[in-house]
Parts: C-alpha cells; structure tokens; sequence
C-alpha cells in the first residue's frame, strides 16, 4: 500500500529525537567541530536511547522491537537535524549490530550482539571505504584471498568511523573468485587482530566531529566463523542499499536544518528597507529548500520501505542517494547564500553544514539503516 | 504506516493501465500531426480493456488509496499517450470546478454536462484577479449579462458548457471575481478558433468571446451574488479545487517523462550501455550519469505528487503540497525531456521516435494550473508567514 503516514509509535519516535537532537545535538556541535571530537559523555548520553539495542533481539538481550529501516531513517533525519557528525557517531555501532542481526550466522549473532545491549556505549565500526580516488564498493581494492577454511586480508581502508576506540571493524573486502555484489564479502575483525594497524584520526573537511580513522591490512588472517553470514558469504547489496537509504536520511536531516535557520535569518535580515525574505530571489531559494526536502525525504522513505519488504532495494537506494546528495550540496550552498557574508562566518552553522553537506554527499558505509 | 511499495490489486491495475495506455501510443504521431482533427471519444482497442473504474472492484483495506490511485493511473495513461485516449470521460475541469462549488440545484442540473473551466484572457493569466470580463445584472430580465475574451481554455471545442470567470465590479479585485455556468449555444458565445501549439496538439484548446451573452440570473456558481469586503474568501474558495489538479497535471507530466526516460534507456541498452544501479555513480560512463540523475528527479517529483494526493485522500489539508508536487513535477519533466534528447543525441530530435514529441508535450506542465513561479510563491508565503500583501 503507498501510504505517507507514519504509525503513532514512528510519530512519539520522531519527536523525542527531535527534541533531543536540539537540546544534545545541536548545543553542542559547534565545539566538537572545532575541537574534532566527540566526548564521550555525549556518546553515552546517545546510547541510553537505546538505538542499537531496541531492535536487537531479546535472547540476545536488546528490547527485541521490530527491525524497522523506517523507523531508523525517521530516526536519522531527526539526530542530523540537530548535527549530522554527532548523528552519525551516535549510530556508528549499529553499523556494525545491525550487519551481524540482518546478516550473522547464529554463533555470531550470539557472540557479538550481547556486546550493544549493556549499559554503556560500545563502539564497534565497518570498513566500507577506501582511499585513493573513484571509491567503488563493487571494485574494492581490498583483496580476501582464501588460505585454510578461513581468509587472509590485504589493503587499506579509510574514513572508518569511530575507529579510535571500536573494538571490531566489520572489513569489506573483494574475494577475487568473484565479482560484483558476489565478491563482496564482510570479514570480523577484532581491534588488536595481527596485522592490522590502525591509523591517526583523520583530517576531513566536515564532518568533524566525528572522528575516523584509516586501517591498514597487512596479510590479516580471519578465521572462517568471522566471515559474515559464514559458509554463505552475505547480502552486501542489501548491506549497499541500507546504507546509502540511511546517509541519505542523514542529509535530508542536514538540509531541514539549513532550510530552518535561513528562514528567521531571511526574516530578520534588511536590506533596502525590507526583509530579504520579501524578495523573490531569497524567497524562491527559500521554497526551492522547501521542495527538495520533501522530494529527497520520499525517495529515501520509499527505499526504506523496500527494505523492510525485504525487497531488493538498490535502485531506489542509489537514485536516493544520488538525488539527496545533488540537493543537499544545493540547499547548504543556498543557505550561505541567504546568510551572506554571515554564512561564511563561523559564528553560524550554516558554513559547516555546508561543509558536511560536501562531504555527505560522497560518503558510504558511514551509517546504516 | 509509511509504505511504498504497491499491494497485488494495486499492480494489477496499474499493469493493465499501461498495457491500454500502450495501445493509444500508436496514434499518437497521427493527431500531433492533425492538429485539426479530434482523437476519438473511445478507441476500437477499448473494446477489449474493462472500463477503468471496474478494476477498481474488490479493493481491500490495505490497498493503495483511491486518490494516490488515481495519479499513478493519470501517469500510466499519459506514458502511453497524452491526447490519445482509449476511452475519453465526459468530465472537464468546470465539472471540478461545479463539484466544489456549484449549489445542491446546479450540480444535479449540470453534472451530465461537460463542462470547461475559462479563466485566462489575453490579458492575464497567471493573475486571475485582473479578469477583464464583466458581468452585469439586468434586473429587469433576471439576466447575467456577459462581455469578454477567453482563451486557453481546455476541451473548449468539445465542450457543452464552461465555468466562466467575470468580474462583477473590477474595483473589487479578487472579491469581486465570480464563475457563472453558460451553456454551448447561448446567444452572443461564440468558439472563435482552436489554439496552434508547441505539444499537446490533439488536445482541444479553444479561444472563447462573449458578446452581450445572457445567462440567467441562478447560472452564478454556488449562488452569492454579494461581494465580500475586505477578504477574499471566496476567492480562495475557487483556489481549492487547484489541490486535487495541480497534482493531477503534475502527474500527467510525469507520465509522458517516464515515456521518455524507459525509450532513453531502452536505446542506451541497444548501443551496449549496461545501466545498473548497483556501482558508484563516479565509475559510469557520464550518459549513464545522466540517465540516473534524470530517473532520481523523476522519482522524487511523483513521489511529491503522490504526497499531496495522498493528504487529500486522508482528508488533511494538501495546498502547499499539491504546490509543491506541481512546482517539481513541472521543472522535473523539462529537465527529464530535455535530458533525455541530450543523452541520445542528434536522435533525439528525429521525429522518427516519439521523445521529441514528449519534449514539447511535457512543456506545458509548468505553466497550466498556474505556473511554476506561482506554486513559489504559495510555497514561500506559507514557510515564510506572508500574505500575499507581504510577498509578491
């Protein structure tokens, strides 16, 4: 059925991580852009919402609620509206929970699940990207050679999230005996593993306040039991998809924020003897905001859904995150433009959303749905 | 619930839509060519389809609301053809116009009607409030009495009746304006020509005078003779019927776009081009690029359309979003068309293939129903807080 209405329970969702995405998020970007950290109260203050455990299952002691790509993208843009760095940390380890629920053999799902169902946050991450220019997902420059019944893992990875201090990295590698979405196979990998080393905090253009960190694989041995989803390998494409369904969600959010500070900003701002937002150039930029953001919104809406059909949800996936990150880049662009000289000025976000809105816009594996 | 994904009933009509909506397609090239002739009121292909409506028995509860039904069905229709249909209803847009707020007596006397909406003159347009057409009450006959110049006036040809828009007092502005119903043949109406346009040829657009043409006095649709003073809320009553249409023409719009893009693609395959979305868009060769952005705005802009449908099919308040889905619909299908003839080239244009007739059927589309500027500004009054005092 194509129904656009939210159930009672996504509606409370929504509104309490609104709130809290303005009162947590939002008060304190700022300082952890500049300081290019996130404190760990912060991190701790996020995992007593329960976003990682509630969809986890009760035997392996989350909340055992309904695993809801939905729901998560609701979640998503509202954390992003308060600061999408901080939203993006506070949901790193269900990057890597949810890829063990949706993808782990039952040994897995019992060995590491129990891990983000305790009292504190528990930081484990995936490494999806790489370095070098024209990132691919379906040409990893990763190698998995097999060797035994388990694997061996040679390459770099970068802009791994939370890589400072997560106790695993799910590692995306190619397993050259085949190609495509088949290739692509998830490996456990556990921080002290021989082998690995693990790179200085990143210096990226945005996104700050969410530090990464580059691997380096050097002949990494991985045992057969923590190759993800065993025998079989895994479902990388859907892995694919919920995670561009999910950074797109995040720039929705970062776009509604934009969106909503340039209108008081418009308001309030004269210029020859009226508010700017009385002119058509400002206010046509204002109503264009207003569009994207709810066309970018159903596209991702509508790829979340796939996924929770089960369905193959790559297209609508990639056609999302295509269409958000083009329209994000334009509204952040257009809101320092609103601001005028005062968007280019720190005092304001709008110039560092415009930052992590460039940066958004060319990220995978950074978030998950 | 959010859900996106379309029930067993709802695909199956939707598949039948454009299994018809492809049979009109092999007329298409013939009436954009005769632009004098009308398409026929039903096809002989028509014969072998069930009438439209009666797929809609057996609908269950958790199947796609009949309002979000009805865009996909317009978008399916119009993939196969604009101006061709397999079977033409009755209905214009002066019936919409009657069903919002036409008087209990004028409904049941006009509804068997087809009745055209004439609201622009040559000299106005997108501001309805500077109708020049007038229309004076001669107490002594109980008559309206009609003077003025419409065009652009959709099924005008076909027609049997039109919802005209006059000024009781152009003083007044906006409050002063009022539709009144004038039947075909009244004495002084007079159809003076079909327009000649860029696309949509088939489709019977008419240019319309009225001279001394008198109506009687109960033809004044939804009956209140008096001007209201400083509001114009019957104004914005006239304005409501725009929520269900202008997604309606959004949706139109984007039908003949998805025409377009599934024959770019198509011919994209045929030269060897592998169009998948599975890889980063960085690693595809740039048409493919451009295939893909194209299909995410076409996707977005329906999606906008079935959201202000779906508002008004759950009874909520949808005239920003029927705003929103017609200002993205409408820049959405001149970016898809013109796109698309970018992406194929010199064949693009050849009109050997239909895109170059999608390219200037979709034209429309950000200029009837009020333009796409317009929809701005009824966006931006409403995110901004403005009369239209205040933003103009």
């Amino acid at each position: 059925m194509i129904s656009f209405g939210p159930t009672e329970e996504q509606e409370v969702v929504r509104e309490a991580m609104r709130d809290f995405a303005e009162e947590a998020l939002r008060t304190v970007a700022r300082e952890c852009d500049e300081s290019a950290s996130v404190p760990d109260a912060l991190l701790q203050q996020v995992w007593e919402l329960g976003l990682t455990a509630t969809q986890i299952p009760e035997e392996f002691g989350g909340a055992g609620e309904e695993r809801s790509p939905v729901t998560n993208v609701l979640v998503l843009e509202e954390l992003a509206y308060g600061d999408a760095a901080l939203a993006l940390a506070a949901v790193v380890p269900s990057l890597f929970a949810n890829a063990i629920l949706d993808h782990g053999t039952e040994e897995q799902k019992a060995k590491y699940l129990p891990l983000f169902t305790g009292e504190s946050f528990h930081a484990a991450s995936l490494a999806m990207v790489e370095p070098g220019p024209l990132f691919d997902v379906l040409n990893l420059r990763t190698k998995a050679e097999p060797k035994g019944d388990g694997f061996v893992l040679s390459g770099q990875k970068s802009l791994v999230p939370l890589g400072d201090r997560a106790s695993h990295f799910l590692v995306l590698a190619h397993n050259t005996a085949q190609e495509g979405f088949a290739g692509i196979e998830g490996f456990i990998v556990p921080r002290d593993a021989r082998g690995l080393t693990i790179g200085e905090p990143e210096k990226n253009l945005g996104l700050r306040g969410l530090p990464t960190v580059g691997l380096t694989l050097d002949r990494v041995e991985v045992a057969a039991a923590d190759r993800l989803g065993g025998e079989k390998g895994f479902d990388a494409r859907r892995l694919v998809a919920a995670s561009r369904t999910a950074l797109s969600a995040v720039m929705v959010g970062v776009s509604r924020a934009v969106m909503e500070y340039a209108i008081p900003y418009a308001k309030d701002r004269e210029a020859f003897g009226e508010a700017i937002a009385k002119k058509q150039a400002i206010a046509f930029m204002l109503s264009d905001m207003r569009i994207e953001v709810d066309a970018m919104r159903w596209l991702v809406w509508k790829a979340a859904s796939q996924l929770e059909h089960g369905l193959d949800a790559t297209r609508a996936a990639h056609l999302a995150r295509g269409y958000c990150a083009r329209e994000s880049m334009k509204i952040a662009d257009n809101g320092v433009q609103v601001l005028g000289g005062h968007g280019f000025i720190r005092e304001h976000p709008v110039e560092m959303w415009y930052r992590n809105a460039r940066t958004l816009g060319v990220l995978e594996g950074s978030v998950t749905c | 619930m959010i859900d996106f994904v379309p029930t067993e009933n709802d695909q199956k009509i939707l598949d039948t839509v454009r299994r018809e909506a492809l049979a009109c397609r092999k007329y298409a090239r013939y009436y954009d060519e005769h632009e004098e002739e009308f398409a026929p009121d039903e096809l002989e292909e028509a014969k072998d389809f069930p009438p439209t409506m009666s797929l809609f028995a057996g609908r269950k509860e958790d199947d796609t609301s009949v309002a979000v039904m009805s865009m996909l069905l317009s978008a399916g229709q119009c993939w196969g053809d604009y101006t061709v249909r397999m079977r033409r209803g009755k209905g214009g847009l002066g019936n919409a116009a009657l069903r919002a707020a036409g008087t209990p007596e004028q409904v049941s006397k006009w509804e068997g009607l087809t009745l055209a909406m004439a609201i622009t003159e040559p000299g106005c347009g997108s501001d309805p409030s500077q109708v020049q057409t007038t229309a004076v009450l001669d107490e002594a006959t109980d008559e309206w009495v009609i003077n003025g110049e419409k065009i652009f006036v959709t099924t005008g040809c076909r027609c049997e009746g039109v919802v005209v828009w006059a000024t009781l007092d152009r003083s007044a502005g906006r409050a002063g304006i009022k539709s009144f119903l004038i039947e075909k043949g009244a004495p002084g109406f007079e159809v003076t020509h079909k327009e000649k346009k860029l696309g949509i040829r088939a489709d019977d657009t008419a240019a319309m005078v009225f001279r001394d043409c008198r109506i009687p006095r109960g033809n004044l649709l939804g009956g209140k003779e008096e001007i209201p003073k400083e509001s114009s809320g019957g104004f914005r009553g006239v304005m409501k019927t725009f929520n269900m249409t202008r997604p309606a023409v959004a949706a139109i719009g984007l039908g003949i776009a998805e025409a377009a893009l599934d024959f770019t693609r198509e011919q994209l395959q045929g030269a060897g081009f592998v169009v998948e979305y599975g890889g980063s868009l960085q690693s595809q060769p740039a048409v493919v690029q451009k295939l893909h952005e194209l299909e995410g705005k076409f996707e977005a802009a329906m999606l906008t359309v079935l959201n202000a449908a779906w508002l008004s099919g759950e009874g909520k308040p949808n005239n920003v979003e029927a705003s929103i889905s017609k200002a993205k619909g409408g820049s959405a299908v001149r970016e898809v068309t013109q796109g698309c003839i970018e992406i194929l080239g010199p064949m693009g244009i050849s009109r050997d293939h239909l895109l170059e007739k999608w390219f200037r059927d979709v034209r429309i589309t950000d200029i009837y129903e009020g333009t796409g500027e317009i929809q701005r500004m009824i966006i931006a009054r409403d995110l901004l807080d403005y009369t239209r005092k205040e933003l103009n």
